[in-house]
Order: structure tokens, then sequence, then C-alpha cells
């Protein structure tokens, strides 16, 4: 299939793959964090891993929108859905995210009417078509989905939808970012930049991390060849001792990113002055908020919500594996306490989330396996 | 717990998990526990099995086959709730049809009769409901069953959406045919008998809301002409087959590698999938592998058997496009694993629920 096809080629896959292993260094490890969790699932989806030298090691970042969402925030959408006549509309992902009170999912077992919807307009349009409901969207995501978010709301502005409302947990790459290169515990060679948040943010925001972290940055595209060849380009950089942010998405992403989008997220949000994040706590000016000329679009100030802070479940350590401390199966409950069917923390709900993506897709891709067939 | 374990450790822990027997432990019933994956094994094994006991089937297959008086016959059931009622290639109605039919074809069976129950929603217009009769109609007469017993019940406008069917079905064992998870063995083939995932994405398209157009039909279709080509050309060299519904292929190569005990490699680049179904999926990022066929099936066959299985499904309407896709190993017990075309490797596992579109 075109446009498919060409970006999964084995025979591509194994050339670049002899040419990364012969730019390591024998002896050294070298840790890689792809920071957004399309690439995890890639990796794993696709088996990346078996292309590379056993000691070039994929840490897995915090870039999964899903898996960021604190329990508090999942609570407080359950809490709008069952107020009377509202419909609250999400992501599929979000179905599934445990909070303190369950999961939406289990919600509406409980009467709600929660419903998955593929794009912001779709919420848009249940509203206009249930015009004595109220309508609410729970956005999340990062850069990649806010823009669609505040063209809906623009949107909804010019049709006059007066029923519809968006509940807004979308958050920033960069600040989690820099959470990540000020923790302590970490040592990280080189990222793999977030193809589709860079379509938006261009490349430049990763700048300060070459220039004062020293550490290399390629923008890449979610096919397998795509995560490769940004492999090959940050070995490339360190074997000549380049530090850069280089794009490998160029057939999308422009180094200045989408000027139109950025508008758009302008208009309508500002940043909040503290968000709090799954496991790494409260960032400051790490998410959006509605700016005030579309605050009566915010569903937090349309309804009443318990905003209750609920603790991460202790024996998680989701933060840790989001952070690319831990790897997933270091986690003290993954595949006992904490699997898909009862996930404990977010890490294993969404198929970006590296809990998930590992439990399954990737535990066997280490053994290596003698996979010949037919 | 000290952090001591190492990822072989918790590897081989959270298989020994894994097959324990599952348990119900939700307080409600939720969408997910009737999607066919890891929740809906869960209410089955962990609700509905314990509390039957002794009156539970020994063998939670596709279709019981009972031996009545000599004569190995099977019977199934199966339920029909499909929205909308109509859809590109189908309809509810002969969906009821096919799906029992399927559910005996793959034990082995031919199909000879099945009952009809209709729960029907007050206010369904009277042209729909004799449009979907119908279609049971012209299934049951292209599958070679009789209709032999009916239930009509109406409810409330609202309590139903349409119209619900449930069909049973009786058929005949095939004498010879052994069908059973427990005969399949390394190196036994796997083999698919035609194109994946057709009618889950023809069905998701159906319902609208996504605004994707692709010239999509579902494939339900009666499977008795499939099986009984590969019975009379392989004999026993035919160990297992199953139709690949809710949960598509990668579910059923799961619940077979978990009854048998064996491990299944699959070759993702030799499963037929049409460039329409790759397209869709591609856009609502969920993998053709689990998405729902009417018409498909999986089968193991001993590796002597192969070819001739493949020659003979491709002999038939319904197995035109069949293809050689995977085989069975020792190891991993109870697990799928697939051989991606981009040269790695990685686990096939059930899915909890149904697959949710990822976000970005």
């Amino acid at each position: 299939m075109r446009f498919v096809d060409e970006y999964r080629d084995p025979d591509l896959a194994r050339a670049l793959s002899a040419q990364i292993a012969a730019l390591t260094e024998p002896g050294r490890h070298y840790k890689v964090m792809e920071v957004c969790g399309g690439h995890t699932h890639a990796i794993y989806r696709y088996g990346v891993h078996d292309l590379l030298p056993d000691n070039i090691e994929l840490v897995h970042g915090p870039g999964c929108p899903v898996c960021v969402i604190p329990m508090g925030r999942v609570d407080d959408g359950i809490a709008i859905a069952e107020q009377p006549g509202v419909i609250l509309t999400c992501f599929g992902d979000m179905m599934r995210v445990p909070g303190g009170r369950g999961s939406f999912l289990e919600a509406n077992a409980r009467g709600a009417d929660i419903r998955m919807v593929y794009s912001p307009l779709d919420a848009l349009r249940i509203a206009r078509e249930n015009p004595d409901r109220q309508v609410v969207f729970s956005a999340i995501g990062f850069e990649t989905t806010a823009p669609s978010t505040a063209l809906t709301v623009l949107r909804a502005e010019q049709e006059g939808v007066e029923n519809f409302s968006v509940m807004c947990s979308h958050v920033t790459i960069i600040p989690a970012i820099k959470a990540i290169l000020d923790s302590p515990d970490l040592r990280l060679d080189a990222f793999i930049g977030p193809g589709h948040v860079s379509t938006v943010i261009g490349c430049r925001p990763y700048e300060f991390i070459a220039r004062e972290h020293g550490k290399p940055v390629v923008c890449a595209g979610f096919e397998p060849l795509d995560v490769l060849q940004s492999v090959h380009m940050i070995m490339r950089q360190l074997a000549e001792s380049r530090c850069e942010v280089e794009n490998q998405y160029g057939r999308v992403v422009r180094w200045d990113g989408n000027p139109l989008a950025l508008k758009a997220l302008s208009q309508v949000f500002e940043l909040r002055p503290f968000f709090e994040w799954r496991g790494l706590g409260s960032i400051p000016q790490s998410a959006l908020r509605f700016t005030a000329g579309y605050a009566r679009f915010d569903a937090e100030q349309r309804f009443e919500l318990p905003g209750v802070q609920v603790a991460d479940p202790k024996a998680c350590q989701c933060g840790e594996v989001l952070k690319g401390v831990l790897k997933p199966w270091e986690c003290k409950v993954f595949g006992t306490a904490c699997t898909p069917e009862t996930p404990i923390g977010t890490c294993m709900v969404s198929s970006e989330g590296a809990c998930a993506a590992y439990y399954n897709y990737g535990q066997y891709s280490r053994q290596r396996l003698d996979l010949q067939v037919l | 717990m000290p952090k001591t374990l190492t990822e072989q450790e918790v590897g081989a822990r959270i298989e020994e998990i894994r097959l324990r027997p599952k348990r119900f432990r939700d307080d409600r019933v939720t969408m997910a526990h009737g999607a066919g994956g890891k929740a809906s094994r869960s209410l089955v094994e962990g609700l509905v099995v314990p509390l039957l006991g002794e009156y539970a089937p020994s063998a939670l297959g596709d279709a019981a086959v009972v031996t009545v008086e000599g004569t190995r016959m099977a019977f199934t059931t199966d339920s029909f709730v499909v929205s909308p009622l109509s859809f590109p290639g189908g309809c509810i109605g002969d969906l009821a049809v096919n799906g029992t039919v399927n559910d005996l074809a793959v034990s082995g069976a031919r199909p000879l009769a099945i009952s009809l129950a209709m729960i029907l929603e007050e206010g369904l217009p009277a042209d729909v409901l004799e449009q979907q009769v119908r279609a049971v109609a012209a299934a049951a007469a292209a599958a070679g069953v009789q209709v032999a017993a009916g239930d009509t019940k109406v409810v409330e406008r609202g309590r139903c959406d349409g119209m619900y069917l449930t069909t049973a079905g009786v058929g005949v064992v095939r004498s010879g045919a052994e069908l059973a998870p427990e005969h399949v063995r390394p190196g036994d083939k796997v083999l698919v008998s035609g194109p994946i995932g057709d009618h889950g994405v023809a069905i998701m398209l159906a319902r609208g809301g996504l605004d994707l157009e692709a010239d999509l039909r579902s494939d339900t279709q009666s499977l008795w002409p499939v099986v009984e080509s590969l019975l009379d050309a392989c004999g026993p060299g035919v160990r297992c087959l199953r139709d690949a519904t809710r949960g598509g292929v990668a579910t059923v190569l799961n619940e077979i590698a978990l009854a048998a005990g064996v491990g299944v490699v699959l070759a993702e680049s030799r499963v037929p999938v049409r460039p329409e179904v790759t397209g869709a999926c591609e856009i609502l990022g969920i993998d053709p592998l689990y998405v729902a066929n009417e018409g498909k099936l999986v089968a193991f066959v001993a590796p002597e058997a192969a070819d001739a299985a493949l020659a003979a499904m491709r002999g038939t309407a319904a197995g035109a496009e069949a293809a050689v896709v995977g085989e069975v190993r020792a190891d991993p017990p109870g697990r799928v694993l697939g051989k991606t075309g981009f040269g790695g490797h990685r686990v096939i596992d059930v899915l909890v629920g149904d697959p949710l579109p990822r976000i970005c």
C-alpha cells in the first residue's frame, strides 16, 4: 500500500541496521529516549528493537497523552458526566484510564453517557444534534491534539453552539522534557523528538537541549523506518561528536512549525500556572487553559468540579517509568497486580503507554527467538 | 518486595499469572465484557462456568459435540445485536444464519437446522422486518439449513435497537473429523481462508461518524463448503478450526495456543488483508488482526497436509484467497508471536475489550 509499505521495507531496515551497528563504539552503552508514546508503540508494534545492536537501549519517555493524566482529573470528568443531561465525549484511549472512582467505561455502566469520538469536531456535532443536552469534550494530549481542540472551540463560537464546552487537560511537551533533563537519576545520550508535536511547534523549541544539555535531538516520524533512521542520525551525531537538533520527519515537520495552528492555540488557550502530571508531580507552565475571551467554553467553569487530588496508588511507579528511570518490567506491580485488564497505572492503559506496549508486544523482544517461519 | 527479579523472571511470573483461571471482579457489566477479549473471558470463565458447575460446557469451543445414539451431533447458539441492521455486504438476518452455521461448520459438522428467536422493538417498520426475514431465508437456502423453530417477542420502544436475533443450530459431525485444540501440535501449519477484517471495518464505516469511504463489504457467508472441502482433502490432517469472529484472528490464535499449550508464530506479511482494510485501520490506529470477520476461518493442519489444505480451500468460493500464515511451535506455550513485515517480532496478545483507536 502506498505511503505505508515504503516506510516498512525490511531490506532498507536491514541495511540501516547494519549502518547503525557500524557506528557504535564497542563497550559503550547508548541510551536514547523516544519522547513520544507514538514512537513507543511503533517500536514494539514492528519489533524495531530487533534491528538495533544490544548496546543501544531505547528508553520510553513521557509523551503518552493518556499516561500523564492524574487520577483526580478522571474523577472530575466522571463528576461532569454524572450531572443530569450531560454527554461527555473523549478519545478512545481515555475510556479505560482508572481514576479514584473507576474508569469512564465503568461510569457508563453506572448510567453516565460518555461517548468515544475520533475528533473534537465529532463532539461539536453531537452538541448540535442534542441542543437540550450539555456536551463536554474531555480534551487531552500534547500540542499534537491541542490545535484541533482550539479550532473546534473557534467553530463553536462561529456557529453559536451554546451547549458545548471543553474540559481542557492539554499539556505541553517542553516542560516534561525539562523535568526529565533535571532528573538526577537518568543518564541519556540523546532524544528522538516527538514528530507530531513538532509539526505544530517546529524544531526550534528543542535547541536548548542540544545547546544547554549537550544532547542530540532528532525529530522523527512514526513508521518503523523513520524510527530506525532517526537512531542512525543520532548515532552519526554521537560518532562525529556533533550535538544538534535534526529533522528526520521533513516530509511533515517544518523548522518553525505550523503558524496557523500556533495562532489558533494562542487565541484560545494560555498557559496554566501549574498542572499536576501523573507521576511527575506539579509542573509550572506545563498545561493549557482557556483565555478570558473563551472562558465561556471552559467546562471547569461551567460545572462544579470536585477537583480533588487523588494520590497515585502507592505501589504504582508510573512516574519512574514515565521519566525513563525504570523500565516497565522493573516496576513492582508490572504484570502482576497491574495488567492491561486491571491497570493500576496509566502506563498500562494506552497502547502508547510504555508498560502496555511492553506487556502486549515486547516481552519476547529481547530474547531474539529464531522466528524463521515458513 | 525487593526489586531483584530479572526481566526473564518477571516474564515467567506474568506467564504464570496469565495462565491462572480468570476471575470476574467487576461491579457491573461494561461494554468490554462483550468484546470477545480478556474481559469476556473473565465473565464466562470467572462467573458463568463456575456457577453452572457440573452443568457447564466441558470445553468452550464454537459448538458442543454430543453423541446421540451413536451419532455425533454439534449444537450451538449465538445472538446478534449489530447496529446498523443493514450494512454493505450483509445485514443482521444473514449474520444470524451464517454465524451459527459457521460455529457448527468449524466443529466439523454439516449444519442441518437452526432456530430463530426475534426480539423486536415497538415501532420497527414492517418493511425492515420483512427485509431481514428475507435475508434469513436467503442465507438459510445458501447454507442448506432449515429454520426449524422460532420465537417472537416485542419490547417497548427504546428497549432494544430495532431488532435482536438469536439462533441456535444443530449439525451432524462428519465421520472422521476430530477437531479440537488438543490435537494441535508443534510443526502444524496455520492457514486463514481469506482476507481478514472486512466485516469489522465495513461495520465501522457503515456506522458513519468517521467520514471515511471505502468500497468494502462484510464477508458474511457460510464456511461449510470450505470445511467440507478441507475435510475431504485432508481428513485427520485437519487438527482444529475456528471462525475468526469477535476479536479477530489474533484472539482465535491465542485461544488455540492457550488451549493446546503450544506457541504460534505468525508471519504477519503473509496474512491477506485488503488495501481498503489496511487503510482504514491505519487511519483509526487499530490492528486488522483484532478486527471481526463473519466468513473467515483459521485452520490448523498437519504439516504434510498443508499443501492439500491450501488447494482445497482455494478451490471454494469462500476460500479462494486462502493463505498459509504461520506455524505451531512448542515454545513459548500459550503465546502467539508475530514476525513483523519489517523484520522484527512482537507478542500478539488478546485485547481486554474492543480495540480502542489511538489518539495521535
